[in-house]
């Protein structure tokens, strides 16, 4: 059987985009041994993915070339947490090989994902998250003359819309569930960041309704139109993809495993609770970006310069960003405030939509379930691959439910990764 | 980032611009980009674009692997899964 290798480091960092990437940098200094782990194929996260169809923005430049000016710091792409066998490791895994890491310190910048909700059509091909779409086009994804509907929550609306017109497509609706009124309230008070004032203004779009709704995909095996309701009517727009989000959920399933207390939330999904040098319940061990709520990149970057500074004992270095991260936690506020979801998304679902994509699990299966763990033990809801994070972020929105601490391992791991734990006889275990 | 890759999706000879995702290629091999079909026989294609809904799994010359998080290379054999 394999023995894993076990290699060590002073500081690890989970996820490599703008928090993992500024606490990286803010550490290096010290000379601490740092492994930066992410799992796709290179560092900058969702907002700044790069590859064929990506112009990697000049802060993302700079924020890649000081990860790679620092010899201690070790970027390792592609790879994924799949258990934490011991105390201060976890077991890690790439296309390859599956190894264990040793850390004296950990900061978690597992970022946010898409809060993806069901309605009927959505497993049509064709239809993926509004940021999704994003990343899919920045891969590489031809979408040149396609007619697009972005619908949903939020900002990221603005943002894929903006990514699929620079590469060729006809977005010809952005449906925006918040009202005018909340709209441009935050477009309003988008005054005090300035910066994003402008970033607003170049995202501006004529075909952008808000009190809007999607009601349906249409199409027989992939999208032909989507039936959307603007204020009290209802219209039928041709397209040939959906794009759509309802705003983001924290990643915190690596931070629940180990042990890591959550934040109260008022709305949503709880994010890790941290405290003023970005330090979880857990001794050793920092989360810094949307793993803590979501609010954008520059929040990011600040709370993963704080994370980085206090890994390593700088806590003067640290204090010194508590002004910059305050001021983007009023932005996300803000955000959160304008954006919040309407109680009437959660009608979108039928009967025969399917809540849960990998196990094919319809509404209606799911209606007379006590919670989460009866609708995945009666009705195998989260029993597959994606382990819940779509469907159980969907129950948690449209039941309120919610789902128990997550247990390894925490992705899709090869049975040889797996094996190669046994043999040191360790429990595949919560910390 | 330059040149082209060439790789086979279920036999078929596709090329992209170098960099691109194995997700983004199948959308090059099929009009609808499917990857997998639902337990319940639906076709499925590429969701979240971030490596968290599964909806994108294929076998890469053997393997298992997310095609949104995978970079296409030269030769490469991808199946789309049943």
């Amino acid at each position: 059987m394999t023995i894993l290798a076990l290699e060590h480091c002073d500081l690890l960092i989970v996820g490599a985009g703008p928090a993992g990437m500024a606490a990286a940098v803010a550490a290096a200094p010290s000379g601490a041994s740092i492994v930066v782990i992410d799992d796709n194929p290179a560092p900058g996260g969702q907002i700044w993915r790069d590859g064929p169809g990506a112009a990697l923005p000049p802060a993302a430049r700079k924020w890649r070339e000081a990860l790679e000016r620092h010899a201690n710091i070790r970027v390792c792409s592609g790879t994924r947490v799949i258990a934490a066998p011991a105390h201060g490791e976890l077991l890690l895994e790439d296309a390859v090989r599956g190894w264990r890491m040793q850390w004296k310190k950990l900061i978690l910048c597992t970022g946010a994902r898409e809060l993806l909700l069901p309605f009927p059509g959505w497993t049509l091909p064709g239809v993926t998250g509004a940021g999704g779409l994003q990343a899919l086009i920045k891969a590489g994804l031809p979408v040149e003359g396609e007619r697009i509907v972005v619908a949903g929550s939020g900002p990221l609306l603005l943002a894929a819309a903006a990514t699929a017109r620079a590469a060729g497509a006809k977005v010809v609706r952005i449906a925006e569930q918040a009202s005018l009124a909340a709209a441009a309230g935050f477009a309003v008070k988008l005054l005090r960041w300035p910066g994003k004032a402008v970033q607003a203004l170049t995202l501006g779009d004529t075909r952008y309704r808000t009190s809007s709704r999607i009601v349906a995909v249409q199409g027989r095996g992939q999208v032909e139109s989507v039936l959307l309701r603007q204020g009290g009517r209802e219209v039928q727009i041709d397209c040939d993809r959906v794009a759509c989000g309802f705003g983001l959920t924290p990643n915190t399933q690596l931070g629940q495993m180990l042990g890591c207390a959550l934040a109260p939330a008022d709305t949503g999904a709880p994010p890790l609770a941290v405290d003023a040098l970005q330090r979880t319940s857990l001794p050793g061990v920092y989360a810094a970006g949307e793993c803590t709520g979501f609010g954008g990149s520059e929040r990011a970057l600040a709370q993963g310069t704080i994370a980085g500074y206090a890994a390593v004992g700088n806590e003067r270095a640290a204090r010194q960003h508590e002004h910059e991260r305050a001021r983007w936690n009023a932005f996300a506020a803000q955000l959160h405030r304008s954006f919040a979801l309407a109680p009437d998304i959660r009608q979108m679902p039928q009967p025969d939509t399917l809540v849960c994509r990998c196990e094919d699990v319809p509404f209606s299966a799911l209606a007379g379930c006590s919670g989460w763990t009866d609708a995945k033990l009666h009705r195998r809801c989260g029993m597959g691959a994606c382990q819940g994070r779509v469907c159980g972020d969907a129950a948690q929105f449209l039941f309120g439910w919610t789902p128990p601490s997550p247990r390894p391992p925490l992705s899709p791991a090869r049975i040889a990764t797996l094996a190669g734990l046994a043999v040191h006889g360790n429990d595949v275990d919560r910390q | 980032m330059s040149g082209q890759t060439s790789l086979h999706i279920d036999g078929r000879l596709v090329r992209v611009k170098a960099g691109t995702s194995v997700a983004a290629a199948l959308r090059v091999a099929d009009s609808m980009g499917v990857a997998r079909t639902s337990i319940s026989g639906q076709p499925r294609a590429p969701f979240c674009g971030m490596g968290v809904c599964q909806e994108c799994r294929v076998r890469v010359d053997g393997r298992r692997m997310l095609a949104c998080q995978t970079v296409c290379a030269e030769g490469m054999q991808v199946e789309t899964t049943a």
